[in-house]
């Protein structure tokens, strides 16, 4: 166990070397793009805000089927099969037809090649699904159509979240899908994270309606709100044009009576029926609803044909900024809620820092003179192997990119702490091996085989801790499970590599002296 | 050497009554789970101005109708923390509470951190830390069933379960509160506490091969002497990096390093006193390990 050949010295030695160097880019900037890696801090050392939101779909399953009915009525009518009684109850959609018609209705949705409802060969599945219940038929999302309705909403909405935060300009956001209904969202470094919380909070489902007070308008009327949540008004559900229609939106001070506008300008589509919407509608007054609130409701008073607008409302600068920039990113498919939110500012980050590094310092510092009072020369080099130890974890740390966090901190320190544990094992089976074998090499070889069994079996369990933790934890917590795993590795190779190899020189050169250690 | 073995039946008993009191503890007064378990949102707070004191900023957060607010010091005189459950459906409540204490104390209020856990995720959040900890036990059960004879798997596991109930007994008693990073401290301490023991148990399975005549008694006080310089030197220095952390590594990282530190402390005693007595108590002999090894070939 104390032989070490040439070969193997230089390669422990380029070895540490090597992630010395990867470590110490960290501190400093090579021009290199192998060297010039950095350990990412973690949002609670860097600040930043930590977003999990969660998509409401029900209003999307709502809208489906609301959907789904006009589509069921039209295509059977074309079969001349008469469907009655026709309602949303709870996401299922029931209705009756006669009894010679059932099982027909029941068999086109559910052949394969059915027309109103897909079917997903590789899921051997429906989009939805037919029930007779006896008193009606019920039709409802299977689990695959739901999943895949899912899906596509989230794919809608993280685009949409994702252009929302790159216009407000966030260095390196980070923007995942978890699950098949959420999102999380990472900025770092953010300074107003209530500003991107409201703006991720709203749908920006926008719409320009006529104010109507005419009851039978045929495409229904609803009452809605002003934003101010006093004053109502009656308007038609009829969408003259909705945000999909706005190719831009930019805040804009408006000269005339000094107000902060919004002016927008729409595509051809959009300006073709605002031109007719407007021609037509001269001294009425047309509704500007976001998210079911009204904006502001002017009267037209000209034919508008350029295809652009303004939108006033009272808005501060801010609001009108804001508003502009959640009509050029786009509506959401569905409304998003924060589930989960942790926001570190950078100065509490800061200090998180410097509190970990003085523990480091003084841990690593209280670990390094144990060690020397308890075991001196075998001591010295236990410490010096500790300190290559910890630049090598850091040089993985590094090599990965990996994330630092104020717990990954924790768990280098305890690194520091436990990895003595493997040298203080064989040390001290060296000693009881000494009390019998007066040959120094023998007794340290057999020290380093003796210990092997419980050294390997200690590192195991802290390892498969490690191992739950990472898949298990979260966040913060993730970052200690990296730095504890890693820890161990580097352990083992600095014990078995580094100590080894000192040992071996050492004891080599006093193989004749007694009470070596 | 010193003997262990005399006091091994007073220290069991003082273990079962650890364990007994840990586990009415648990039943009763239950845990202090903190936002990441019970959900609502967590406020800490710098402020600049040293009038103010944690009576008045009480006073200030109890009319600002969020139900049953928390309002507390942390650390030191300038940094307070503030906790309190989500009501209804507020989506702004950071923003109004700025408002709120810029209006009564003035721009005094540095907000250092925000946390806001909605029931959903603290619900999920629970059930992954159980998972996580009943998937560790289960795990190192799985392990030194393989590694061991049964007698040597039940030992280290009966010592697992004393240290994490007590240790989370101690968390009970004075209220201190159970976060996320309070679960990855359990887990390390189930790695801790199984590391010691193996170490031990190693040692006693290699005497039990080399003396036929010893009693396990007599064994597992030798083993216990042989390995002990090991056991306090790791534990010592395990012990200073962890004070370092508590000490010096700031306010978050406190429960954290505590938690370590009781594990630790437990761990170190469970391998000695109840991992070791469960053997003596089931009368494993060297027949126990060449037994396994017949069975083995």
């Amino acid at each position: 166990m104390l032989y070490f050949s040439k070969l193997r010295i230089l390669f422990i030695t380029l070895f540490s070397l090597l992630f010395i160097l990867i470590a110490s880019s960290n501190l400093f900037n090579f021009d290199d793009g192998f060297f010039d890696k950095k350990i990412n801090l973690g949002l609670d050392l860097q600040g930043g805000s930590y977003l999990l939101l969660e998509i409401d779909n029900a209003p999307v399953i709502e809208q489906k089927l609301q959907n789904l009915t006009t589509t069921i009525r039209n295509y059977f009518k074309d079969k001349d099969i008469k469907i009655n009684n026709i309602k949303i109850d709870n996401q299922n959609i029931f209705f009756n037809v006669f009894d010679e018609n059932k099982q027909s209705v029941i068999d086109i949705f559910q052949d394969e090649n059915s027309d109103i409802n897909p079917y997903y060969p590789r899921f051997k599945s429906h989009q939805l699904l037919i029930e007779d219940t006896g008193l009606n038929l019920k039709i409802s999302f299977s689990k695959q159509g739901l999943i895949s309705l899912k899906t596509s909403s989230q794919d809608q909405a993280i685009e949409i979240v994702r252009r929302r935060i790159d216009e407000v300009g966030t260095n390196e956001p980070n923007i995942l899908k978890r699950g098949n209904n959420r999102i999380l969202v990472e900025l770092p470094g953010l300074d107003d994270p209530m500003r991107v919380k409201s703006l991720l909070g709203k749908t920006a489902n926008l719409t320009f309606r006529f104010v109507t007070s005419d009851n039978n308008d045929s495409f229904g009327v609803e009452k809605l709100k002003y934003e101010d949540g006093i004053e109502e008004a009656i308007v038609s559900k009829r969408i003259i044009i909705s945000g999909d229609n706005l190719l831009d939106a930019q805040p804009r001070m408006d000269t005339q009576n000094n107000q902060t506008i919004v002016s927008f300008s729409l595509d051809r589509v959009g300006a073709k029926r605002f031109g007719k919407a407007t021609s037509a509608g001269i001294g009425k007054q047309l509704a500007i609803v976001l998210d079911g609130k009204i904006i502001s409701a002017p009267v037209i008073r000209d034919t508008i044909a350029s295809g652009s607008g303004q939108i006033s409302g009272g808005f501060t600068f801010q609001t009108a900024t804001d508003l502009a920039l959640l009509l050029r990113s786009g509506a959401l498919p569905a409304p998003l809620n924060i589930i989960e939110e942790r926001t570190v500012g950078p100065d509490l980050g800061q200090d998180s820092i410097n509190a970990g590094m003085i523990a480091l310092a003084i841990g690593f510092l209280l670990v390094i003179i144990f060690m020397f009072i308890k075991y001196r020369i075998f001591g010295l080099i236990t410490n010096v192997t500790l300190i290559i130890n910890l630049f090598i974890l850091l040089g993985i740390l590094t090599l990965f990119e990996a994330t630092l966090t104020l717990p990954g901190i924790a768990g280098i320190i305890l690194t520091v702490g436990m990895a003595v544990d493997a040298n203080v094992l064989i040390f001290e089976r060296i000693k009881e091996e000494l009390k019998d074998e007066k040959n120094n090499i023998l007794a340290f070889d057999s020290g380093y085989t003796k210990s092997r069994t419980a050294i390997i079996d200690a590192n195991i369990t802290t390892l498969l801790a490690a191992i739950i933790l990472f898949f298990m934890g979260s966040g913060p917590v993730k970052g200690f499970s990296v730095t504890l795993g890693v820890g161990i590795f580097t352990t083992l190779f600095s014990v078995y590599f580094i100590a080894r190899l000192f040992t071996s020189i050492y004891v080599s050169r006093n193989r004749n002296k007694e009470k070596l250690i | 050497m010193i003997a262990f073995n005399k006091h091994y039946n007073l220290f069991n008993i003082f273990s079962t009554f650890l364990i007994v009191v840990s586990l009415l503890l648990l039943i009763f007064k239950g845990l202090n789970f903190g936002i990441d378990f019970k959900g609502g949102t967590l406020i800490e707070l710098r402020s600049s101005d040293t009038k103010i004191n944690v009576s008045s900023l009480r006073d200030k957060f109890s009319q600002m109708d969020l139900g049953d607010v928390s309002v507390k010091k942390f650390g030191n005189d300038i940094d307070y923390l503030i906790k309190f459950e989500n009501k209804g459906d507020k989506k702004n409540i950071i923003k109004e509470i700025k408002t709120n204490l810029d209006k009564s104390f003035g721009n005094n209020f540095n907000f250092r951190r925000v946390e806001n856990v909605g029931p959903k995720v603290s619900a999920e959040l629970l059930k992954s830390g159980v998972i996580a900890i009943s998937l560790s036990l289960a795990i190192m059960l799985f392990y030194i069933w393989i590694r061991f004879e049964w007698q040597f798997s039940l030992g280290a596991i009966l010592a697992l379960f004393h240290d994490v109930i007590v240790t989370l007994g101690v968390f009970s008693l004075f209220g201190l509160e159970i976060n996320l990073s309070i679960i990855a401290a359990v887990l390390t301490i189930v790695g801790y506490s199984m590391n010691d023991t193996v170490v031990i148990f190693d040692r006693i399975r290699e005497n039990l091969r080399k003396y036929s005549d010893i009693k396990i008694y007599e064994l597992t006080n030798i083993s216990i002497n042989e390995t002990l310089s090991r056991t306090i030197i790791t534990s010592a220095t395990t012990l200073l990096a962890l004070l370092a952390i508590y000490l010096f590594g700031g306010e978050i990282l406190k429960g954290f390093s505590l938690a370590m530190i009781l594990g630790v402390v437990f761990g170190t005693y469970s391998s000695i006193y109840i991992a070791n007595t469960v053997l003596v108590r089931l009368r494993v002999s060297q027949k126990t390990v060449l037994r396994e090894e017949d069975n083995n070939n």
